[in-house]
């Protein structure tokens, strides 16, 4: 069938992806050398600030949304169960 | 000479009505043609008062004009425009009427120079946007629209109080910056608020949105939160509390999408994150986060409309709407996907497309107020964003692991309205000055830095790589996630069912305490006055006889002395 030979279904290609990906995040890198950061604050002055933030922050918002997942995930049927019909 | 005007908001509201009186391609060309009437309008109207009438004591003024109304006069008319061209599709008569009354309201409330004027069309709004809900005839959607209403209903008592209170108080009519400091005003921005999405009552947004048809939630996505967003603006500029709200919105709407399963929920706690960069940015309130609110308002309506439009068009072609039996939807809806793309990345504020030229103005207000936590929390919202709409989004909808289905593209009127809102997603982001001209205030600001494209590239691509790194983490379940709607969907059912079960006791005790006095008080009686109680027993002639003699005596005594 067609629909399975698209190039991005190879995994051969997902290592190309995953290596254009990183080299990408490497340039972000470099280019600070080129267009340092304006800091308004001090600590937005340390070198790739950014790109530690975004990292060490989705992590935490990943981790706080899996406790909180813990506490308040049900399954989808949950109000239609007890949901008071018409 | 006085010119003829017509009311942008009334073109639209009143020209929906004639729309179910027309059928095939009349109705087609109106649909197309009514939003863009108004548009039309819009710019043709001069500055200042434009309508001015006398009702009872009042002054009112149904259509004033300034940048920033006309700002989002044009918005939501495009926006309407973007969508009804994407409904022709659909067959309810009734959603695209009352999308367009919806739409209509929402024009007219922006273009309302008095509070009576903003309370008639809000509240039009909510009645119109209920039967854009009420329109999918599911019973889930049905209920759905019940609460929302209520909701509504509740927000608008809030507001007209607020109101009443205030003009109470001034004597003013006019809708103008107001403060936090007396219950009428803290009443009236309670109401603005609940609209936007604000907490506590903020669970009505993701309750009822993904509940509409695929094209009912694309008009839901841009009208009555982004309608608050401008009253906010026009009425609370500088209130220091919407910081803090703005901020806990951002977290919330990050959060909850992480957990969340079906995609135009996913959706729709992206647009109460969003709306809360806004509301933190009114709460700056200096010139440059109040143009960057307007702003990110205006992108967000068309990126939201166009990522909402690609949910709509996944769950029309394959009817479903959850990630888990989602995903490889691009190897046959490609251009869908790549839509979807343009628009999560815009929702990214990825540089060369819309969101990055508006929401960095926010940012960067915060950063000139050195206001260091906000800013903080700020730039970890953004990588929020990234993480939780701009990859998730599509990443489970279009790609992740291939779910077998094939859905061909959707209709062709759905893939133009797609690709005029991507059009304008990069066109925005490429050429910010057609936007920056026309916000309420000169813009200095200059978002094209080198520093600043690397700082957000950074941030961006370094969030891509968490999402990837802790993909096994994100899995999505079958599963809901409570929200506060739980507290008026189980809570006060169950607070009912312990009344009435408490009731039922409270009665069976006191029954039971009725039943012992009764018994009590017949056995004393009977005891008493009963057939052989002391005082009613039959006594003997001879004693009765003794008794009455006795009484004689004492009183033939007391007659003689």
């Amino acid at each position: 069938m067609k629909q399975d030979t698209h190039w991005l279904d190879h995994p051969r290609h997902h290592k190309i992806l995953w290596a254009g990906f990183i080299a990408a995040l490497a340039l972000t890198l470099v280019l600070e050398y080129v267009w340092p950061i304006h800091a308004h604050f001090g600590i937005d002055a340390v070198f790739g600030f950014n790109a530690g933030y975004g990292f060490v922050v989705c992590a935490a918002m990943i981790a706080f949304a899996k406790l909180l997942g813990w506490w308040l995930k049900r399954p989808d049927t949950y109000y239609e169960d007890g949901e008071l019909h018409d | 000479m006085t010119e003829l005007v017509m009311h942008p908001g009334l073109v639209l509201l009143v020209g929906a009505l004639v729309l179910p009186l027309t059928a095939g391609h009349g109705r087609s060309l109106l649909q197309l043609a009514l939003p863009l009437l108004s548009l039309w309008w819009v710019w043709q109207l001069p500055d200042g008062m434009v309508w001015q009438l006398h009702y009872l004591d009042y002054q009112l003024t149904p259509l004033q004009v300034d940048a920033l109304s006309r700002l989002f006069a044009t918005i939501f008319s495009l926006a309407a425009f973007a969508g009804g061209l994407f409904a022709l599709q659909q067959s309810s008569r009734l959603e695209i009427t009352a999308a367009y009354v919806y739409a209509g309201a929402a024009v007219s409330v922006v273009l309302a120079g008095d509070l009576i004027t903003v309370f008639v069309f809000w509240e039009i709004m909510a009645l119109a946007s209920t039967l854009v809900l009420w329109s999918t005839t599911t019973a889930a959607s049905g209920r759905s629209a019940h609460r929302y209403l209520i909701v509504h209903l509740f927000g608008g008592v809030l507001l007209l109080a607020g109101i009443a209170g205030q003009v109470q108080q001034t004597g003013d009519l006019a809708f103008t910056a107001m403060r936090a400091d007396s219950v009428a005003t803290w009443l009236i921005l309670a109401g603005f608020l609940l609209n936007a999405g604000a907490p506590p009552l903020s669970a009505w947004l993701p309750d009822a949105y993904p509940e509409a048809s695929w094209s009912g939630t694309v008009f839901l996505s841009a009208f009555t939160t982004k309608t608050a967003v401008y009253t906010l603006i026009r009425g609370f500029p500088g209130e220091p509390l919407l910081i803090w709200i703005g901020l806990f919105m951002v977290f919330y709407g990050i959060v909850f999408a992480l957990l969340e399963n079906d995609m135009r929920r996913i959706l729709a706690y992206s647009i109460v994150n969003q709306v809360g960069f806004m509301v933190a940015g009114i709460g700056i309130g200096t010139e440059l986060a109040l143009n960057g609110a307007a702003a990110h308002a205006f992108t967000h309506i068309i990126y939201k409309a166009l990522l909402l439009m690609s949910a709509g068009a996944a769950l029309m072609q394959t009817g479903r709407s959850k990630c888990s039996e989602l995903g490889g939807l691009f190897h046959s809806m490609p251009l869908t996907t790549l839509c979807a793309s343009i628009g999560a990345l815009a929702s990214s504020s990825f540089p060369l497309t819309s969101g990055f030229i508006s929401k960095s103005m926010i940012s960067q207000s915060a950063a000139d107020e050195h206001l260091l936590w906000v800013w903080l929390l700020m730039t970890a919202a953004s990588a929020g964003v990234f993480l939780h709409a701009g990859i998730t989004f599509p990443w489970f909808v279009f790609f992740q692991k291939d779910s077998g289905l094939r859905p061909s593209e959707p209709p062709w009127s759905m893939r133009w309205a797609m690709i005029l809102l991507s059009a304008l997603c990069i066109g925005l982001g490429l050429w910010p000055d057609w936007l920056y001209q026309h916000l309420p205030y000169t813009v200095s600001y200059e978002p094209y830095t080198g520093p600043h494209v690397v700082a957000q590239l950074q941030l961006l691509l370094f969030s891509g790589l968490a999402f990837f790194v802790f993909l096994p983490y994100l899995k999505r379940t079958l599963t809901i996630t409570l929200d506060t709607d739980w507290f008026w969907r189980r809570g006060l059912p169950m607070l009912t069912q312990c009344g009435l079960v408490l009731g039922s006791q409270v009665t069976a005790l006191l029954t039971a305490i009725g039943t012992h006095l009764r018994d009590a008080m017949r056995a004393g009686i009977t005891q008493h006055l009963g057939d052989t109680g002391t005082q009613a027993k039959t006594w003997s002639l001879a004693a009765m006889g003794l008794v009455v003699m006795v009484m004689l005596i004492v009183q033939l005594l007391i007659l003689l002395l």
